[in-house]
């Protein structure tokens, strides 16, 4: 049964790409990749990535729908060009795509125990977990703590595409926001003349916000930590930007406290890592940070999960800041 | 039924190709950045199909539950770290083709081109 499901999600994931790829109309187009994530979330729920699911649906249904509709608003909502399809395009891909599938005969089969990615050092990190660290989900510990480095390094990619975006689209020299009251275009004529989202989205802002905690701390024992935290909170913040616009968004967290916070993330995640060597450790070694191993570890994760969903939440609203303030051309 | 084992290696070459169609064969800025995310979407979609076993579930330890069998999780702990950072750099590309339009007046690559051949 879940495998026909399964089938059956697969199978309207292959239609909605090639539907996004086909629409001339970039709204739609945009749109459809909504569904296509939200798809994609099923997908990975379906086959037991909780942590993964929550993270696509969070970011790719909705923080990435935000983005393009902001880029869209500042450049062009139809492509000019005639769709013609490119037959040499067109057959490089079908050719690549029968090799590929070709390919797959020698895979093994879903769900195969025996698989040789099954067989490598995964097993030991399910096995060791609860004697090392203790904490029921694994993908945190490995998160957090045996794959440690590798985070950080994501971490400091999400910061460096944040400075990226506020270098290009210039943060401050982007649109002045009007200071005499005065409403700006674009948020003029968007939900906030509609009553029902704006009271709606108004009473649901608070528990996406709480929720998006709830996430944070609760990263330990269920699905969830900081990089899916960060999203739903500035999911929220975000909400509240589109409904009651840009300015008083930027009143209740303002630009200052964005750098603060994307940098301050970063930093604090980093300072974990030196205070292990300070007190005697490797470099993210947690161990030493409490009198138990275990609690060291514990208490290591907990502050650099809270390090990494401040600084997504600081970066992912900064950037969408970038966007929403720029004037169009 | 052995071969519904495989299906999802198709849907991900389909979806991955697809992507890679926008990519090469349109000409607007943002549809390859859209065809970009796809593309990226169907890799995530392979390392996760890459984490499940039979009869597992999500890894999360339950305590004095001892014959449970868990699915994979580093393929998780990868994606999940790698869609955050897949929106930072779509974010970043999109920053890009706006300066494009403002430099430009378009987002049409051919029409960037012209405009460099006619300077």
């Amino acid at each position: 049964m879940v495998v026909l499901f399964a089938v059956f999600l697969l199978t309207l994931l292959v239609f909605t790409a090639v539907a996004i790829v086909r629409t001339d109309n970039l709204f739609v187009a945009v749109m459809l990749t909504g569904i296509f994530s939200l798809l994609m979330a099923a997908n990975f729920f379906v086959l037991d990535a909780a942590d993964v699911a929550l993270t696509e649906a969070a970011i790719g249904a909705g923080i990435t729908t935000v983005l393009f509709l902001g880029a869209l608003a500042l450049t062009a909502e139809h492509e000019k060009s005639v769709s013609t399809v490119r037959w040499l395009s067109m057959g490089v891909v079908i050719v690549t795509t029968l090799i590929l599938i070709y390919a797959t005969f020698e895979k093994p089969r879903l769900g195969d125990p025996q698989a040789p990615v099954h067989q490598h050092v995964a097993p030991w990190y399910l096995e060791q977990t609860p004697e090392l660290i203790d904490i029921p989900n694994v993908v945190t510990a490995i998160l957090g703590s045996f794959r440690g480095y590798d985070t950080l390094g994501e971490l400091n990619v999400i910061l460096t595409a944040c400075i990226g975006v506020l270098f290009i689209l210039g943060g401050r020299r982007g649109k002045h926001l009007p200071s005499d009251g005065k409403v700006l275009p674009s948020t003029a004529h968007g939900l906030r003349r509609h009553l029902i989202p704006k009271v709606v989205g108004l009473l649901a802002i608070p528990f996406i916000v709480l929720f998006g905690l709830y996430i944070q701390f609760h990263g330990e024992y269920g699905p969830g930590g900081g990089f899916q935290a960060g999203a739903i909170v500035a999911s929220g913040i975000i909400l509240y930007a589109l409904l009651e616009g840009e300015e008083k968004a930027l009143q209740a967290v303002p630009r200052p406290v964005l750098m603060g916070m994307v940098i301050g993330g970063a930093i604090l995640y980093g300072a974990v890592g030196i205070a292990g060597i300070v007190l005697g450790g490797n470099f993210l070694d947690y161990s030493v940070l409490a009198d138990n191993p275990v609690k060291g570890q514990q208490l290591g994760i907990l502050i650099i999960e809270l390090g990494v969903g401040i600084t997504v939440c600081g970066a992912l609203l900064s950037i969408f800041h970038a966007f929403a303030t720029r004037e169009s051309v | 039924m052995e071969l519904f084992g495989l299906f999802n290696y198709w849907a991900f070459n389909v979806v991955l190709m697809t992507g890679f169609y926008a990519v090469i064969a349109k000409g607007n800025l943002i549809k390859k950045l859209i065809g970009l995310s796809i593309l990226q979407s169907a890799v995530f979609l392979l390392y996760i199909t890459m984490d499940k076993v039979d009869g597992g579930t999500a890894p999360i330890i339950q305590k004095g539950m001892t014959d449970q069998v868990f699915s994979n999780p580093l393929p998780q702990v990868l994606i999940l770290t790698a869609i955050v950072v897949g929106i930072s750099t779509t974010a970043l590309g999109l920053a890009i083709v706006i300066r494009i339009k403002e430099a430009y007046g378009t987002i049409e690559e051919h029409e960037v081109q012209n405009q460099d051949q006619d300077k």
